[in-house]
């Protein structure tokens, strides 16, 4: 139990201070700005909007710069705020077959309608520090594209991996909308077992490294049921809302999503053929990693309704997804070191008490 | 489609345009929206139906891209909503907290609903409208120049 402690107010003022000093560094330095974060530290920002489950680059931006570019701590700040606006409703479905595509790979066709597009990835980069970062840098311009010319047109719609392998039937297919409003984890309390669009919502703002853990557990073998990476896109998607005023659709611009299709083994039923089931991702921002972490999470958690043998831990979906939100348990972990004296205190009386008691019978058993 | 409570001069085909102008100014920069206003002085003086607010929109995906939806997250979104004096009410949503392009947007929103106007708005937003199609066109192009095509080696024969 934790009892409040008071007192230490001057102490606090001048630490937060302190604080305030250490965060803006040595003053003989430009102080950096909010653009400069967005636009040179747009993964960082990216994540950000990811686990603090709120879009808007200006206040990312903003939250890694007063955390010091902590960014558990920078989610933190975001989750707070979101919770003083109030909520307009909620917008249609994003549609990711129309994207304006920035990057979109498979690694189960080499040959796919719309193509391979590597776009700004890490990928195929050699890991060497490039010592020439050191000073200020410039742009480099993107190799000439006039014979590109021709892709520059707007393409309809980017079919899906998932949809080639499901014209044969080889691979099951999403589970339908049915008209019903999905669960909103943000508004009713999660009570288990949920169902796929709760794990969805929750993964979606669960922490990157947790699920890239478990992600990796299922590889090795604790759930083991072995991926492809159908697709990956990221790209600006946009988002439509049925303003009630108006009894129409407007559309309130476009964000950027990461969307990750697994594809996985299964062996089929009595009453199924065998086909390819599938795991899905779907990240605010450039999040790569943790769109195909999610993904391969997601496909774990589906074991019961695959008739899959349980028993590895990213198939516990109370596990899994009681422990994936990184704001709930730094709360839970870093408030051991606030005050605690009343409780230590107690603990202090008993374990003088039982050693007393001890010495007492060891004495008595001695005579 | 529903028809508006707002606009009932126009029909239902006209929701589609006017959907597209205001698409359009959900992508615009604050200044670009106070340009396109500039440029259509003088204007009826604005009143606020509601004060301009921010607030948050739930965003949702699909199971599978194609599937059940499911909550995906929140972002910010700033709305207003003014009448123009003598004249239409306009509506504006954009992602984001800028009240004040949320409230130049509606105005213009009204502003367009005036048939004769309308070609004035639409003017005035032309290199907005211009500036979007060159950055996605551009976009579209720096990525096309990175499509590959992978190839798989043959394994030796025996």
């Amino acid at each position: 139990m934790y009892v409040a402690a008071k007192g230490g107010e001057k102490a606090i003022r001048n630490a937060h201070a302190l604080l305030a000093k250490r965060r803006r560094g040595n003053t003989n330095l430009p102080s950096i700005t909010l653009d400069q974060i967005a636009q040179q530290l747009t993964l960082a920002v990216d994540r950000v909007m990811a686990e603090g489950s709120l879009y808007d680059v200006e206040l990312a931006a903003l939250a890694v710069k007063q955390a010091r570019g902590d960014l558990i701590e920078a989610i933190f700040l975001i989750r707070a705020f979101r919770t003083t606006l109030p909520r307009f409703g909620y917008a249609r479905a994003l549609d990711t077959a129309r994207m304006l595509v920035r990057r979109r790979v498979s690694a189960t066709y080499k040959d796919l309608p719309g193509g391979q597009l590597l776009g700004p990835t890490f990928d195929y980069t050699h890991r060497l520090l490039d010592t020439s970062l050191g000073v200020a840098d410039e742009a480099e311009g993107v190799a000439d594209q006039t014979d590109q010319a021709g892709e520059a047109e707007a393409p309809v719609a980017m079919p899906r991996v998932t949809d080639l392998l499901g014209q044969e039937g080889l691979i099951e297919g999403a589970p339908a909308d049915d008209g019903s409003e999905p669960f909103d984890i943000t508004r009713a309390p999660v009570s288990f077992p949920v169902d796929r669009s709760t794990r969805l919502q929750t993964l979606a703002r669960g922490d990157e490294g947790y699920l890239l853990a478990l992600g990796y557990s299922t590889q090795r073998g604790y759930g083991r049921s072995h991926p492809f990476v159908g697709e990956i896109r990221f790209g600006d998607v946009e988002v439509m809302f049925e303003a009630p005023e108006l009894g129409f659709e407007v559309s309130l611009g476009t964000v950027q999503v990461t969307e990750c299709q697994s594809v996985n083994q299964f062996k089929g039923s009595a009453t199924t053929p065998p086909q390819f089931t599938r795991g899905y991702g779907l990240v605010f921002g450039q999040c790569e990693r943790k769109a195909m972490s999610m993904a391969l999470v997601e496909r774990a958690l589906r074991w019961e309704e695959l008739g899959e043998e349980p028993g590895a831990p990213a198939q516990d979906e109370e596990f899994v997804l009681s422990h994936s939100d990184n704001v709930q348990a730094t709360g839970f972990v870093e408030h051991l070191k606030l005050p605690h004296y009343v409780d230590f205190q107690a603990e202090l009386d008993l374990v003088r008490r039982m050693r007393a008691e001890q010495a007492a019978e060891m004495k008595e058993a001695a005579e | 489609m529903q028809s508006s409570p707002v606009d009932s001069r126009d029909g239902n085909a006209s929701h589609a345009a006017r959907q597209g102008v205001m698409a359009l100014m959900a992508r615009a920069e604050r200044g670009e929206l106070d340009g396109a206003l500039a440029r259509l002085a003088p204007v009826p003086a604005a009143s606020d139906l509601k004060p301009p607010e921010v607030g948050l929109v739930m965003l949702r995906g699909r199971t599978g891209g194609d599937g059940a939806p499911f909550n995906l997250g929140e972002a910010t979104v700033a709305r207003a909503a003014i009448r123009l004096e003598g004249g239409a009410s306009g509506f504006a949503y954009r992602l984001g907290r800028d009240v004040k392009a949320a409230r130049t947007a509606a105005i213009l929103d009204a502003l367009w609903q005036d048939a004769a106007r309308r070609g004035a708005v639409e003017e005035a937003l032309a290199p907005l409208r211009a500036r979007l199609s060159t950055e996605a066109a551009t976009v579209r192009a720096e990525t096309a120049a990175t499509k590959v095509d992978f190839f798989t080696l043959v394994r030796g024969e025996d």
